[in-house]
């Protein structure tokens, strides 16, 4: 690609950067655990999106960026359906999907 | 990429405004079946960005595992524990609110500014291999990320056993701590919440 008859890599960066900042705050604010999860789906993506971006305009040769990005999918999809089964298992003794009720660990 | 660089940007302006306001719809919105089909929205503009860059292999493999497998599995487990409940409202959610707010517009900051200001080594584009990204990524996981790639499938065949494990039913015939016989009926519409009342 070109340098000046391109799009900027830093487009890609402030793109990431916005959607990685959203699932944080997903994160942080949401009280339904589905959402939560996919708020970390979110965060996965953006992630993603950086690992492409240096992989098509640092080492576009070697294109190891993209390679990393097949096994962070691979981890993350392993990451959704342990989850949702952590879920369901949730709410089969606890009859709700509340972050707030979740509070078996707290001391 | 030979598509000419006007069709490029365009491109990128919609792609970027449908993920970042999906993303935002996905947080916000109130209901969370809007929230998972929004979701959907999101990875398939994702995979276009992938498209832009170069990378048609990582793209279907985006729609193919993100839109085909993880979307639908939320779908899945919204239908499965979609419940009308009454939150109970919680007294410092305001100052919650500003904090975390803060907190994520001060990261944004931060990044952007790095983004902005710091000077990428960016190679050549006369080494770039363009179209056949797809056989590199082949000689790659075949030579020297074979390790990596033989333990995701052993990390697969584990996660998948593990989903297993957590979230089938209760199959055995007797309870463990009360000696009781367990009924096998749903539990959902059954049996007593185990722990509802601890607190």
């Amino acid at each position: 690609m070109m340098n000046f008859e391109s799009i900027p890599l830093q487009a890609f960066l402030i793109v990431s950067s916005a959607l990685f900042c959203i699932g944080i705050w997903g994160l942080l604010n949401s009280r339904n655990a589905v959402r939560v999860l996919m708020s970390i789906e979110l965060m996965l993506n953006a992630v993603n999106i950086n690992l492409m971006a240096f992989s098509s305009y640092i080492d576009n040769n070697l294109i190891q960026g993209q390679v990393f990005t097949i096994f962070v999918i691979t981890v993350a999809a392993a990451e959704a359906a342990v989850g949702l089964a952590i879920l369901l298992s949730l709410y089969r003794n606890r009859v709700t999907v509340d972050m707030e009720s979740f509070n078996l660990l707290k001391w | 990429m030979s598509i000419a660089i006007t069709t490029q940007l365009i491109c990128f302006t919609v792609l970027s405004l449908v993920v970042i306001i999906g993303a935002l719809g996905v947080v916000l919105l109130e209901s969370i079946v809007y929230s998972a089909f929004l979701l959907g929205g999101v990875f398939m503009s994702v995979a276009g960005l992938y498209l832009l860059l170069n990378a048609s292999f990582v793209a279907a493999a985006q729609v193919l595992v993100y839109v085909g497998a993880v979307n639908v599995l939320i779908i899945f487990a919204i239908m499965l524990v979609n419940k009308k409940e009454d939150l109970k409202p919680i007294n410092d959610i305001k100052s919650r609110r500003v904090i975390s707010t803060s907190i994520c517009l001060t990261l944004l900051s931060l990044l952007i500014r790095v983004d902005v200001t710091n000077v990428w080594s960016l190679s050549s584009p006369k080494n770039s291999i363009g179209e056949e990204s797809t056989i590199r990524i082949g000689e790659h996981l075949f030579s020297d990320y074979l390790l990596p790639f033989e333990v995701a499938s052993v990390l697969l065949l584990m996660a998948m056993i593990g989903a297993i494990v957590l979230a089938r039913r209760d199959v055995m015939s007797k309870d463990i701590s009360t000696g009781l016989p367990v009924d096998q009926e749903l539990i959902e519409k059954s049996s007593e919440p185990l722990l509802t009342n601890k607190n």
